[in-house]
């Protein structure tokens, strides 16, 4: 009976790097997907076609052809760049702006964490995509826009994991120590707490990728992410919409890729989640 | 407990003010004059004085904000520079059909997650609880509008059980509105489903862990009984919170599912809103969208006084 909740927890903690392998994969499928689109794609994947419209999958069309007679596999490859860049520069910016507001705020403490714990709680209050939505309706639909809107959407997350795992880590001895020979804030911000939470950081860095490959979808699905004619996975599946009784295998692959791309950073997050300490990151 | 409850309440007038200003100044952000965009470029000077005075855009920036954000709480969210028409009418309307689709959604999510959450606990060396957790990990990676696309090849156009749109208000035939809200219900449900059994299973792996857990098994209790009587009560403050969350998270998924199912929800009426640049309906909504979030959260730091008397004796 004893060894009972140490064998719980030792389970969690060895549970193997298949998680984290079956991710990477994942995630370089999709990176190999954006790179080899950049040298080759089977056919100009915003040439339209009208003679091979609507055709189903062939050697000639691996997935088939859209209403436009454009082909569905050079789309999906294509599809790959826009979502990746939109991620990084997502995420950059949440991670650019988030990291160092949290660590502020759980240096300094007092007012200073006060407001920005607020600001990140009103930030909070808008989801990604509703800022996107916003950012549509004042500048237009753009790849920048969504961009900018997912990386806002963002902050709070990275504000709120690099508060906590510097609150964890103010309250050590070998910052005490660092205190006590008088090393300056920004000295103990840099050698102590930045390398102690990077983990975490990188943590948040892969599940907000996965939620920005997710907002990215759902923002081009409702025509207010990357405009036409640049292929991209979102739009790919909402027109489709019309062909679902017809032809629903062009609704299938963005769906897959789509689901390939969140899966495989979701697995990657929880791999490293796992590999750093798991109790770290079991709060809020 | 009353001051918790008044701080719980004083910072969610301060976020809810705050997101006011911001939503307020970024849509007045864009250059532009509502008149003169409504009327056009060949608009006589008078009219377009005429105009300016009726949206009553002439008034000083602060004197709009605050007819605008003190009429929110009354459900006055003035007349759409647009259609000319009053908004309150059409939001409170569309609100009902949304709320509608959140609560059926978060209740069927639940009732997947937590007892689906508990077996993949209980069984984590298991085949049965390795397939929920593996399922839930594939069911979180399907953003909701394609499980939605995919019900509908599925049941609507492949087995024709349910049409694949549209919406009957339940007052007004009760059938026909089950037929039509199932599919989005489960399109939402099945993706908040997946997400919540995750961390319901996590908050039970880890009560199991506890030491109260062992002292109630060694007591002689069953391994259910003892986390039924137990583990549930403190594992349920976790699932809360994510709860809060993902409510939040459904309101903003079902913007996009109200598209999937052409439902007349405030989705529809958001995204017409910004397709038409009707700017003042689309600041409307959106805050209505955020006040319903902030409450919901307001909500949850309530019961999570209530819940856990380590909060309630803490103050």
């Amino acid at each position: 009976m004893t060894t009972q909740p140490a064998a719980v927890v030792r389970s969690t903690r060895r549970r193997p790097a298949p998680t984290l392998l079956i991710g990477a994969a994942l995630v370089l499928l999709v990176v190999l997907a954006a790179l080899i689109s950049f040298v080759w794609t089977p056919y100009d994947p915003v040439q339209a076609a009208p003679a091979d419209r609507l055709q189903g999958s062939s050697a000639a069309h691996l997935m088939g052809t859209d209403r436009y007679g454009r082909d569905v596999f050079s789309g999906i490859l294509y599809g790959a760049r826009i979502t990746l860049l939109v991620g990084l520069v997502a995420v950059g910016i949440a991670l650019l702006i988030g990291t160092p507001l949290g660590i502020l705020a759980g240096m300094r403490g007092g007012a200073v964490e006060e407001v920005s714990m607020r600001a990140a709680d009103i930030l909070l209050a808008f989801p990604a995509l509703l800022v996107a939505i916003m950012f549509g309706a004042v500048f237009g639909a753009s790849t920048t826009t969504a961009m900018l809107a997912i990386g806002i959407g963002s902050i709070p997350g990275f504000a709120r994991v690099a508060r906590s795992g510097t609150l964890q880590v103010m309250s050590t001895e070998y910052v005490l120590a660092a205190k006590a020979s008088s090393q300056g804030a920004f000295r103990i911000a840099r050698r102590h707490v930045l390398p102690n939470i990077a983990g975490m950081v990188v943590v948040q860095c892969s599940v907000s990728f996965a939620i920005a490959v997710l907002a990215e979808a759902a923002l081009s699905f409702l025509g207010l992410g990357t405009p036409p004619p640049v292929p991209s996975w979102g739009r790919m599946l909402q027109e489709s919409q019309q062909f679902l009784g017809t032809y629903p295998m062009l609704a299938v692959w963005p769906g897959l890729a789509i689901a390939v791309a969140v899966l495989g950073f979701n697995l990657v997050g929880d791999g490293l989640r796992d590999k750093f300490d798991p109790k770290l990151n079991g709060g809020r | 407990m009353a001051i918790r409850l008044l701080i719980n309440l004083a910072r969610f007038a301060v976020t809810y003010v705050a997101a006011t200003v911001l939503v307020f100044l970024f849509m007045r952000a864009i250059p532009g004059d509502p008149a003169q965009i409504a009327l056009g470029v060949n608009a006589t000077p008078e009219l377009l004085a005429q105009t300016r005075a009726e949206f009553g855009t002439d008034r000083p920036l602060v004197v709009q904000y605050f007819d605008w954000a003190l009429g929110l709480p009354f459900g006055d969210f003035g007349t759409s520079y647009v259609t000319r028409q009053d908004i309150s009418p059409l939001v409170l309307d569309r609100v009902q059909v949304s709320l509608i689709l959140v609560v059926l959604a978060m209740i069927v999510a639940l009732l997947i997650a937590i007892p689906f959450g508990t077996l993949a606990a209980v069984k984590h060396r298991s085949a049965g609880g390795i397939l929920v957790s593996g399922l839930s990990q594939l069911g979180v990676a399907v953003p909701n509008f394609l499980a939605g696309i995919l019900l509908v090849v599925v049941f609507a156009v492949g087995l024709g059980w349910f049409p694949a749109n549209g919406w009957t208000p339940p007052g007004q035939d009760f059938g026909d509105f089950a037929s039509r809200v199932a599919l989005p219900v489960l399109a939402l449900a099945s993706v908040q489903g997946a997400i919540l059994t995750r961390y319901v299973r996590s908050a039970v792996m880890e009560v199991m862990s506890e030491d109260y857990l062992r002292t109630a098994r060694a007591k002689g209790l069953g391994k259910m009984e003892a986390l039924f009587k137990h583990g549930l009560r403190n594992a349920s403050i976790p699932v809360l919170t994510v709860t809060s969350v993902q409510l939040a998270a459904l309101i903003i998924g079902a913007v996009v599912i109200e598209r999937v199912f052409v439902i007349p929800g405030l989705g529809s009426m958001l995204l017409d809103a910004v397709g038409n640049r009707d700017l003042l309906t689309v600041q409307s909504v959106v805050m209505v969208l955020v006040a319903i979030t902030l409450i919901i959260n307001l909500v949850v730091d309530v019961l999570y006084t209530i819940l856990d008397p380590r909060i309630r004796k803490a103050s």
